[in-house]
């Protein structure tokens, strides 16, 4: 028998109505299923940390009302239960979130386990532990943590669904153990089956980012079109027993799943591909092929497992410099003289008025992402002249007050700038530094707790 | 056989990815016939190049034939990354363009329409 696994969200911040028709196709579908929300980037939680220092019922997802409420009722009614990683810095207020949302839908026996045990901030010496891959060189000499959580894996996720969890809120756990875990608990896989968890990693590995199997960064008009990218589908998984794995999304949305959107995924965040390191299980890709088995859907061969390892990744954050951005749009005929100009004279200013910043320009337009701090791109652009170009200032440094003067800098230039300088804008944010190390598993125990939303709330 | 240079954009889609300091860089032809011209094209060499100007140190590929597909793996080329860069981009998303931007010489035939 097939199950079914859908994704709702790839990262905090993603489309809010994505999860209503993956909802509607696996109800329709009326295979057993589950859903699964991914939105805790490197660094989410470490802002969700500072949210709950400053008003300890927040630092979870702040959508996760707006992606709950329309499809709560549907998913308690036809069995199919919801995990996430959507408790961020702090499961237990997400689950009381989810309590109330659930009383005023009339769902007061929707049980809701809590996974605790990831935030390791009080239990774990960080000084002591392996610095975990290329992260040796951050400095974090006297910098102040701010959060530090391990990846755990789908075992005690698989434990709250056997308590008969319909949601479950997590804070960190690795991506894939989202999908892992409800296939574990459905077809009773053992957690040494190194095969079959590895289809369960990639599976999870393939949707955690939500559209990004089924079309998002992928479209390029005229090169790689998909269909309506404004209604994008979410994925939608196919699970056997045995470890078949199709992918695939839900028919009345737009988007689309071929070979091409799936090796992409396949390979995406990926080092060596015989050698994906997760809580659960080492994922090997090396001799994986693909194949397009209907419209929009793509089965997956030849996955390998081996032993998960005895660590567990554990990414600490710390509290970094400041970061100031400025703004300014020049257009029309010498667009691109009075920017280059721009762009030096701002450099000039930092220098002269000593702010002790690094600082970079950019000109919009012309040469900025691909560009490196010295501006060697845009420096020597020998193209045609642009309509328009923003000229945009970034400086950083540990001093909140130089880095602002820095960035006011920019705004200076709506009156001391070029003929037709406007559009100013300028701000100033607190940057986060993570650095990753490597723990025992052991020293890392988790905690389940599965209550009725009347009980919670 | 005529043979053409031409962008790798015209030939193949890439994306990217970061860890740290780190990218990753899918490269996918779009025909199959395509991949043993890219292998021996588009090389360690010519990526880490291409990307010199950012600091890259290391390039290395991953071969993957049977899904007909590359993984570039490029060392300290996102500027310390999100933790300390100060460039809009500081994932280096769009970093899968600059490797598109790379040309090579393919039959014309292989061409998509």
């Amino acid at each position: 028998m097939t199950f079914l696994v859908g994704n709702g969200g790839g990262f905090s911040g993603d489309r809010v109505d994505a999860p209503i028709p993956v909802v509607r196709s696996l109800v329709a579908r009326g295979l057993p299923a589950a859903m699964f929300f991914e939105t805790l980037g490197e660094r989410t939680v470490a802002l969700a940390q500072l949210e709950r220092r400053r008003d300890p019922e927040l630092g979870y997802e702040p959508m996760l009302e707006r992606l709950l409420e329309p499809i709560l009722a549907d998913c308690f009614r036809a069995r199919i239960p919801i995990l996430g990683n959507f408790g961020a810095a702090n499961p237990p207020a997400a689950a009381r979130l989810v309590a109330r949302l659930a009383l005023r839908l009339g769902l007061p026996e929707l049980k809701i386990a809590v996974i605790g045990g990831d935030d390791v901030m009080g239990s774990i010496a960080l000084d002591q532990l392996p610095v975990h891959e290329a992260d040796g060189s951050i400095d974090i000499k006297s910098a102040r943590l701010v959060a530090a959580n391990a990846y755990i894996g789908a075992e005690p996720l698989v434990e709250a669904l056997r308590l008969g969890a319909d949601v479950v809120v997590a804070g960190r756990t690795s991506d894939p153990a989202l999908a892992i875990a409800p296939l574990v608990h459905h077809f009773g896989w053992s957690f040494d089956d190194w095969e079959k968890l590895a289809v369960g990693a990639a599976c999870g590995h393939l949707l955690e980012c939500g559209s990004q199997v089924t079309g998002g960064v992928f479209w390029d008009p005229g090169f790689k079109d998909i269909p309506d990218p404004a209604n994008i589908g979410f994925p939608i998984a196919e699970v056997t027993a045995e470890g078949g794995l199709v992918i695939t999304k839900p028919e009345d949305t737009g988007g689309i799943v071929d070979l091409r959107t799936i090796k992409e995924q396949l390979l995406y965040e990926l080092h060596d591909p015989s050698h994906y390191i997760t809580p659960d299980v080492v994922l090997d890709i090396s001799r994986c092929h693909v194949e397009q088995v209907g419209k929009d859907r793509v089965a997956i061969h030849g996955l390998g497992g081996r032993p998960r390892p005895d660590t567990l990744k554990v990414t600490a954050s710390f509290e970094g410099s400041w970061l100031g951005e400025g703004e300014v749009s020049v257009a029309g005929p010498n667009a691109l003289a009075r920017a280059r100009a721009t762009a030096d004279v701002l450099l000039r200013r930092l220098e002269m008025r000593q702010l002790g910043v690094r600082a970079r320009v950019d000109l919009i337009g012309i040469a900025s992402v691909l560009v490196s701090d010295v501006g060697a791109l845009w420096r020597g652009y020998e193209g045609p002249e642009p309509p328009e170009v923003r000229i945009r200032l970034a400086a950083e440094g540990a001093d909140r007050d130089m880095v602002d003067q820095a960035a006011r800098e920019v705004l200076a230039m709506l009156c001391c700038g070029t003929a037709g300088t406007g559009g100013a804008r300028w701000r100033l944010t607190p940057r986060i530094l993570t650095r990753s190390y490597l723990v025992l598993r052991e020293r890392v125990p988790t905690t389940v707790s599965v209550r009725s939303a009347r009980e919670m709330a | 056989m005529s043979e053409v240079e031409v962008p790798l954009h015209a030939v193949a889609h890439a994306r990217a990815g970061d860890k740290g300091n780190r990218s990753n860089i899918s490269l996918i032809p779009y025909d199959a016939a395509l991949y043993p011209l890219l292998a021996k094209q588009v090389t360690e060499a010519r990526v880490l190049a291409l990307f010199a100007h950012r600091g890259a140190t290391r390039c290395t590929r991953y071969d993957l034939p049977l899904l007909q597909a590359f993984n570039f793996v490029i060392d300290d080329v996102l500027e310390g990354g999100v933790n300390g860069s100060l460039n809009l981009d500081g994932h280096g998303k769009t970093q899968s363009f600059r490797l598109l931007s790379l040309t090579v010489t393919v039959p014309r035939e292989l061409l998509p329409a």
